[in-house]
């Protein structure tokens, strides 16, 4: 009996000490006089407000690892890793030479350890092996932040490759001692490559492709997680006259980034994230595992694409995203179309090619849809796919559509005039601008009847004579 | 004729039924022939550990018998067990019934999750059983339905990797609704992890942390630069899970089975 209490009192004590030693550790790094504060973290694609206080902070960052089910493209899912439930994982903001306590809590219901290798820690693993968390619990680390800077933060867990390929990446900001100078709009985007078992757009619930992942073969490339993360009603937005900074990272796994935004000129670029600034750039690098800030002021109204200039990452893989800029027109800077006229190379003498020339016309249905399928192939299916699926959020699908089916001469009058504003296709909302292309009526007729009659469409054909009574 | 054919349908329910909640059976333990193994962490050039011949639970425990266990071994209740062997969430899924801390009734077969390591292994002991080492462990599961070596079939390694990357459900899976291994084991993966005796001897093992880089291989790409077989991520995952672990954790995805020398 008497050895029983002991060992009750034994087991007492142990648990009092196991209780209590995460608050002695806590207690016994903690620096004297700092300021503490709970840092704010944001979400992609916000980032949390400029740091205004002049001296150093103790800065708790809680942060969770979790698990989930996401959206990749729609009808795609997948298995995202995350750092609090996004992809990219929350932003984290501090000053140079704050002090910055470290929660990371893995939610119980993980399948795997999780840790943290920030690269803005000096020190061994970048906090990855202090951070190791098991399902269901939470570890406390600290650091100073040395050095200023963007850095990128990932999970380092084996294997390393696999946690970083689910999405568990994102962004810490080291504000240097002197802050950064105040920009109107500040934006978190995040690239990264992903692997599945199905190709791009292959619907249902897709798993990690650890063989893709290995050969480097990705079938998604988009930023902040998911294809359309950054489109339509989730555009970035600014207005005329303002100036905007994205802080871009790339999470990787594999693939290098040729950050662009298609109508833009980065005024400043903090190359690779560090203190040097370039100026009026095109396209700046960003590394798999790196990042850059880049500045510039939208001086005219309009949609500014933001792709991979690797370009088919941009219309193949996802690796797109929108920033609206709205405001009044500047017809200096930018003056849209001013002019479309007859390009007679040769002089107005001359108004036809050789005389012998004579395009082959379609004599029935069936060549109709074979001439019309080399016209969709050279001018239609850039945007709208090889298999007229389109691109969710960016390109509406010619497949299956109610939109074209309703009316076929919707098809006929896009081609001819162009076709601008919002439209709903199968039940989706797309906002984009298609241009008018250049097309004989014979061409417009051939490729609308190979449109209709491929793809589950309704059937029929269109004849040039009821094209010409829209273009004449 | 007809009444016969009830009876013995009848006959047939009443065991079946009885075998689940009364579990008066043994659990059938599997003979696994000697072999080697050669863990993860290590280069192509060391030795292989040489696992001996010895016997395996057939099916990690399950809540009915773990239940069955603390209602004899008393201070391995989730009531009376210290917070030194076991951390709050032990039996966390279990259910209070006038003061007594039972299975749900739609959780009897499957296996027992939320155990510390302590109480896996006082389970074994007080079956005269141990649990299985790392090297034991990984010996069976590297086994397919048709080889004893199925780590090199990529479907193997796929079916696996897709249990490990989703996350927990809600409830863990009924025990024995998988095709046997080799050896006829079953379960040994798409259900849970499991305890081993020496499971974080990954981290702990080698006279120092610094001078055998142990601690840093399975972090980074320290852990590929050493490793025997840096494609087989399904390995890297479970090693990577073991590291993470503490004796007094109690997970809601970790469970245990019973290994022994003799039968």
């Amino acid at each position: 009996m008497r050895c029983r209490i002991n060992q009750v009192l034994a087991w007492t004590f142990l648990l009092a000490i196991s209780v209590l030693s995460p608050q002695l550790l806590a207690v016994s790094v903690a620096n004297r006089d700092l300021p503490v504060e709970k840092a704010v973290v944001t979400s992609p694609p916000m980032v949390p407000p400029a740091i205004t206080r002049k001296g150093n902070a103790k800065v708790v960052v809680e942060m969770e690892t979790i698990e989930k089910v996401g959206e990749m493209t729609d009808g795609v899912e997948y298995v995202y890793w995350s750092f609090g439930g996004t992809v990219p994982g929350s932003f984290i903001r501090v000053r140079e030479g704050d002090e910055i306590e470290f929660h990371l809590s893995n939610h119980p219901s993980s399948k795997m350890p999780h840790n943290i290798d920030l690269h803005a820690v000096t020190g061994p693993g970048g906090g990855a092996i202090s951070s190791f968390t098991a399902p269901g619990h939470t570890s406390v680390f600290s650091f100073k932040a040395l050095n200023p800077g963007l850095y990128i933060y990932h999970c380092a867990t084996a294997p390393v490759g696999m946690h970083i390929a689910n999405g568990m990446y994102g962004l810490i900001l080291i504000e240097p001692k002197d802050g950064m100078t105040p920009v109107d709009r500040e934006y978190y985007i995040v690239q990264g490559d992903f692997y599945t078992r199905g190709a791009y757009g292959e619907a249902g619930l897709q798993p990690f492709d650890m063989e893709k992942a290995i050969d480097e073969d990705a079938d998604y490339v988009v930023f902040n997680g998911a294809v359309g993360s950054m489109i339509g009603d989730k555009s970035l937005t600014a207005n005329v006259g303002e100036t905007v900074r994205l802080y871009v990272g790339n999470g990787g796994p594999n693939l290098v980034s040729s950050f662009h935004v298609i109508g833009e000129i980065f005024d400043n670029v903090y190359m690779e994230g560090g203190t040097n600034i370039n100026h009026n750039v095109q396209t700046t690098l960003v590394p798999a595992g790196g990042s850059t800030i880049v500045e510039f002021k939208v001086e005219v109204p309009g949609t500014f694409i933001i792709v991979d200039h690797s370009i088919f990452r941009a219309f193949n893989k996802g690796a797109l995203g929108m920033l609206k800029v709205t405001g009044p027109d500047d017809k200096i800077i930018f003056s849209g179309k001013q002019f479309d006229g007859i390009y007679l190379p040769e002089g107005s003498a001359i108004q036809s090619l050789d005389s012998d020339y004579k395009a082959v016309m379609a004599t029935s249905e069936t060549e109709q849809i074979a001439f019309g399928k080399r016209v969709y192939e050279a001018n239609c299916q850039a945007c709208h796919q090889a298999g007229g699926e389109g691109i969710p959020g960016a390109f509406p699908p010619l497949a299956q559509s109610d939109y074209l089916n309703a009316d076929p001469m919707r098809g006929v009058s896009a081609i001819v005039n162009g076709l601008t504003g919002p439209i709903t296709v199968n039940g989706k909302t797309f906002n984009g601008v298609m241009p008018a292309m250049r097309l004989t009526d014979a061409e417009i007729a051939n490729v609308i009847t190979f449109i209709l009659n491929n793809w589950g469409n309704k059937g029929g054909a269109i004849s040039a004579e009821s094209v010409s009574n829209i273009t004449d | 004729m007809k009444f016969n054919r009830c009876r013995t349908l009848l006959f047939y329910l009443l065991t079946s039924l009885s075998s689940d909640f009364l579990a008066s059976e043994e659990p059938v333990m599997v003979a696994i022939d000697a072999g080697s193994y050669r863990a993860l962490y290590l280069t192509k050039d060391s030795e292989e550990t040489q696992v001996d011949a010895f016997f395996i639970d057939q099916l990690p425990v399950s809540n009915e018998e773990f239940y069955k266990f603390v209602s004899e071994h008393t201070k391995w209740q989730k009531s009376r067990i210290p917070s030194v062997f076991a951390e709050e969430n032990y039996l966390g899924h279990w259910v209070n019934v006038i003061n007594q801390w039972q299975p749900d009734i739609n959780d009897t077969d499957r296996p027992v999750i939320a155990v510390s390591w302590f109480a896996a292994k006082a389970y074994c002991e007080s079956q005269n059983k141990r649990l299985p080492t790392v090297a034991e462990w990984e010996h069976v599961a590297s086994a397919s339905e048709t080889s004893i070596r199925g780590s090199h079939d990529p479907d193997y390694n796929q079916v696996i990797l897709a249990w490990y990357g989703r996350p927990t459900t809600q409830r863990v899976g009924r025990r024995d609704q998988s095709v046997p291994n080799i050896w006829g084991v079953k379960d040994m993966h798409g259900l849970i992890w499991e305890w081993t005796e020496d499971f974080n001897s990954a981290l702990v093992s080698g006279e120092s942390r610094a001078d055998s880089n142990l601690d840093k291989g399975l972090f980074c790409g320290a852990g590929a630069a050493g490793s025997a077989d840096p494609s087989n991520y399904a390995a890297f995952m479970r090693f990577g899970f073991r590291s993470s672990l503490k004796a007094d954790f109690s997970l809601s995805n970790l469970g245990f089975r019973c290994a022994s020398n003799g039968e």
